[in-house]
């Protein structure tokens, strides 16, 4: 396995060294774009910089660019174009009695891949040559055995079939790489011509230049819609997928969770018990961090002198830069331990395991207090000094100022923050792998493993994991829901922040 | 008013209440603050108490002859190893007598006391120094995690009751060996330089390979991230117009900040690996790659990173704007030559804490396989990011999973290295901020 991965590092690196080189040839274009740009225009103006419309680098920057942006546009399209085209003809040409022996096209696909990509291997490493690889027989040689020689494993003997069919794949992307370098270089050479032949005294450079610089701007700032886009994608197609393979019933409503491989669809993999273990450690955890949390961002904010204040603030917020991994080790060795030794068998009785929802709960919470601590602190300050003076003048004591004042006011604020703290719970994952434990119970022991929805996403997708099964295929289902769930409370804290926002402003 | 014994002078009952009330109040908010601390310093107790003993290691300096027959004998067979093994019983033996110490030395002393690496360590020794054959040299061998263990206290005489690589007597021999100072605990440079090690060698592991693995999903993070994230930015606080495409961007990036960490695991996993080196068949997209690990770092911290730069840049004075347009710069220089400068400091310090947090970021490398076994040296500049790697709280996390004492110790120990490199890049930081920052 490991002779493998290094036969396609080394392919890769092979694969690569082509790309940079291309990609080097396209630098040092541009940079003989720049010079030459700005040295066309600085003769047309004779010398004289000033007679330019812009300055004279913006020459140069534009000709750079116009080597640079259609050329790149190209490479990008033509890297993802070509081989899914290839691999259609490709597939096209495969003999139907190939397909018709019981294995699927996809399986054939492969085989014709790796063989493909072993010989490549095999030239490379020098074991035949070139042509000879063009000329192998499956009748004169054992090719198995050849490409075993080089650290590449087939997984069965090769056919004559599909070795014509892996020569042809080969044939067809070399030819595409060498037409890609060709016309992506044609292509860089055609903008440096445009680009000299129109630089002028009166060009405009410089807006032609900026015009550009503000699409990649432009571009930049689109990614985060480009990343949603992902995020939807990568869990519809799949979740759809699971649902072809399972009732959607019984996957939102079904109250067991018992996944085993190969059970299809009659194994229950019901959505219940998870959300309840989710939602349990989440309120536990929420319980432990708002009061806390809460107490020490008005201490801080009413009371705490300034030093005070700049002391402990960023003392509390080093628990919010800790890990989740850590706390995960924490509740695991630390504080499951600990409440085993009152609650487990030796003591009250009420917990089997150091992993329980009460484990889980308790470090989330103290994982939390910060993040409520900082955000309920930035509203309370935000809260005007003339409520707090107008009440304070009126005879009323600090303490009831903020009970009857201060904190009616911030109230929305809180609730956000509180809001955005339990959708922090719902989609931690680490702690919960270790803390929570792996088995999904409905169940109102606090002190009982359960597991949870991020805990079995985790379990579900690593490992050896058969993309086609629904035990795996669910983790994208039960992600939708994570991501649904804290869209959703990410949403509903915002609208209450930002309707509370409006009264003070 | 009714009241006349109420005066200035004495508090009246509802005055008393009142006040301790006031008292309880603050009394609240203290023990609130005083819980968050007495938290972090158990947190912080703990990780260094379980962790601190990962960076020591025990070792037991044996006199070996370096026997020649032996040696070449050794060279020749199979299991050069083993061979390499009797020279170290011999040596053990031989330590044993010099100090008369009278324990009984059964056949798996050496295997129970040494670590499963200490042939090897020889072998390379002799390998190293040709010139040492046929003399008597002092070695400092690895003792094995049992030894290891009991020296620090974590493996005791009823600890190993069921354990089959150790045996009571063996460790009266440690205890003897101890005695006659040839046992010493000195700092574990492997812990630090290692490779991970097979499930029964703790002492071996180390965690150099996840600290590279790190390192390089990093630097992707970095260069994506930076980049990106200033031109979003600009875009957004010195461009955009005010438009229902902008709001729906500025909402978008801060829902973004907010999604679970896993689920741009799924999306690295679906869009990366399944798509991307699947059906693209694109090569660099692999499985366990730092390369893939690092694009869906940058993915989750992009956000972060974006909303620090934007704050850095809005921190920008008007005037500055004002100035450069004023002498005739057009939009674009004013913000590319005055205030890009001007918010400089404030982006690298966003951008610094953006890359802890990813470092410390566990959830999404599981799920594109960055939980690799890795013990290859990395070979090349490109194999560097597209090698299978681990990064260190994947490390960690593997560690973790093995269920037992000394891994737990190795993985509290990981944490201490982590939790250095966060401080040192956290430090970094607060310098930059406080160094470069300019109030206005």
């Amino acid at each position: 396995m490991a002779l493998t991965r290094r036969a396609a590092t080394n392919f890769f690196a092979g694969g690569d060294m082509s790309a940079s080189i291309l990609l080097l040839c396209l630098a040092a274009l541009a940079t003989l774009g720049f010079f030459l740009g700005r040295s066309r225009a600085l003769a047309a103006a004779e010398g004289k910089a000033s007679d330019l419309h812009s300055r004279p680098h913006y020459y140069g920057v534009n000709a750079a660019l116009m080597v640079l942006l259609p050329a790149l546009a190209l490479l990008a399209l033509w890297s993802v174009i070509a081989p899914l085209t290839i691999k259609a003809q490709i597939a096209q040409s495969v003999p139907q009695e190939l397909v018709a022996e019981g294995a699927s096209l996809d399986l054939v696909m492969t085989d014709v891949r790796n063989l493909a990509d072993g010989l490549n291997t095999a030239v490379k490493q020098g074991v035949i040559s070139e042509a000879k690889s063009h000329s192998l027989t499956t009748d004169t040689t054992d090719i198995r055995a050849l490409l075993g020689g080089v650290g590449v494993a087939l997984g069965s003997d090769v056919t004559p079939e599909v070795l014509g069919l892996a020569k042809h794949y080969r044939a067809t992307t070399r030819a595409s790489g060498l037409w890609k370098t060709g016309l992506v270089l044609a292509a860089g050479l055609a903008g440096l011509m445009l680009a000299y032949l129109r630089t002028t005294k009166e060009f405009r450079a410089r807006n032609s230049v900026e015009k550009t610089v503000r699409a990649v701007l432009v571009f930049a700032a689109g990614i985060a819609i480009l990343t949603t886009i992902g995020i939807f994608l990568a869990l519809i197609f799949n979740t759809v997928e699971f649902f072809r393979l399972y009732n959607w019933q019984d996957y939102l409503f079904g109250t067991t969770w018992q996944p085993h491989s190969g059970g299809g669809a009659s194994q229950p993999l019901g959505l219940v018990p998870l959300l309840w273990g989710t939602l349990y450690i989440s309120l536990i955890a929420l319980v432990v961090a708002v009061p806390i949390g809460l107490f020490a961002a008005i201490y801080l904010a009413e009371y705490a002198s300034a030093r005070v204040r700049s002391t402990v603030k960023p003392l509390l917020e080093v628990l919010a830069g800790i890990p989740s991994i850590v706390y995960g080790l924490f509740a695991l060795l630390t504080v499951g331990p600990m409440l085993m030794s009152v609650f487990g068998n030796e003591g009250l009785g009420w917990m089997q395991g150091a992993s329980s929802v009460m484990t889980a709960g308790l470090v989330m919470g103290i994982m939390l207090i910060p993040f409520v601590s900082s955000l309920s602190d930035d509203i309370i300050t935000a809260v005007p000094q003339a409520l707090r003076d107008g009440s304070l003048g009126l005879g009323a004591t600090p303490s009831e100022t903020i009970r009857q004042v201060v904190l009616p006011a911030a109230l929305p604020g809180i609730v956000g923050a509180v809001i955005l703290a339990a959708s922090r719970a719902i989609g931690e994952t680490m702690l919960v792998v270790f803390g929570a434990g792996a088995a999904g119970k409905l169940s109102l022991n606090p002190f009982e493993a359960m597991t949870t929805v991020t805990a079995k996403i985790v379990s579900q997708l690593t490992g050896d994991a058969d993309f086609t099964a629904p035990e795996v295929l669910v983790a994208y289902a039960l992600g939708t829901t994570l991501f649904v769930v804290t869209l959703c409370l990410n949403v509903l804290a915002q609208i209450i922040v930002s309707k509370y926002r409006e009264q003070y402003t | 008013m009714t009241n006349a014994a109420s005066s200035l002078y004495t508090e009246s009952a509802r005055t008393k209440k009142r006040n301790s009330a006031e008292r309880r109040f603050k009394a609240y908010g203290l023990a609130a603050i005083g819980a968050g601390l007495f938290f972090l310093v158990v947190l912080l107790w703990q990780i260094i108490g379980n962790g601190a003993g990962a960076f020591l290691q025990t070792r037991l300096s044996l006199p070996i002859a370096l026997d020649t027959a032996a040696i070449e004998k050794a060279e020749g067979s199979m299991m050069k190893t083993s061979g390499y093994n009797k020279l170290i019983v011999a040596g053990l033996e031989g330590a044993m007598e010099a100090q008369g110490i009278k324990a009984v030395l059964d056949k798996k002393a050496a295997k129970a006391l040494l670590s499963s690496g200490a042939p090897n360590t020889l072998r390379q020794f002799v390998l190293k120094n040709p010139d040492k054959l046929g003399q008597t040299v002092t070695l400092s061998l690895a003792g094995s995690s049992r030894l290891d263990g009991y020296l620090k206290g974590r493996v005791t005489r009823d600890s190993i009751a069921d354990d089959k690589a150790i045996r009571p007597e063996h460790l009266d021999l440690a205890d003897a060996l101890q005695g006659a100072g040839l046992l010493r605990k000195s700092f574990n440079w492997g812990f630090i330089t290692g490779n991970d090690a097979s499930d029964l060698r703790p002492e071996q592991s180390g965690m150099g390979q996840s600290v590279l693995g790190s390192l390089a999903m990093m630097l992707v993070v970095l260069a994506v991230c930076l980049p990106v994230s200033v031109a979003a930015s600009i875009y957004l606080e010195e461009f955009a117009p005010k438009n229902r495409l902008t709001a729906f961007i500025e909402v978008n990036i801060s829902n973004l900040a907010a999604v679970p960490s896993i689920v741009y695991g799924i999306l690295a996993l679906a869009a990366f690996i399944q798509f991307g080196g699947g059906t693209m068949g694109i090569e660099a997209f692999r499985a366990s790659a730092p390369l893939v690990g690092g694009l869906a770092l940058s993915l989750m911290t992009l956000p972060t990173i974006i909303i620090a730069t934007r704050a850095a840049l809005k921190a920008v004075p008007q005037s500055i704007r004002d100035a450069a347009l004023g002498v005739g710069a057009s939009q674009m220089q004013a913000v590319f030559h005055h205030v890009l400068p001007l918010a400089m400091p404030g982006i690298m310090t966003g951008t610094i804490i953006g890359l802890a947090a990813a470092l410390g970021e566990t959830a999404p490398l599981l799920l594109i396989g960055m939980v690799a076994f890795v013990q290859t040296d990395i070979a090349s500049a490109s194999s560097f990011f597209t090698d299978p790697n681990v990064g260190m709280p994947a490390q960690i996390y593997i560690w973790a999973t093995r269920a037992d004492g000394a891994w737990y110790e190795r993985a509290w120990g990981g944490i201490i290295l982590l939790l250095i490199f966060l401080a040192l890049m956290n430090a970094v930081a607060i310098f930059l901020r406080r160094k470069f920052e300019r109030r206005w």
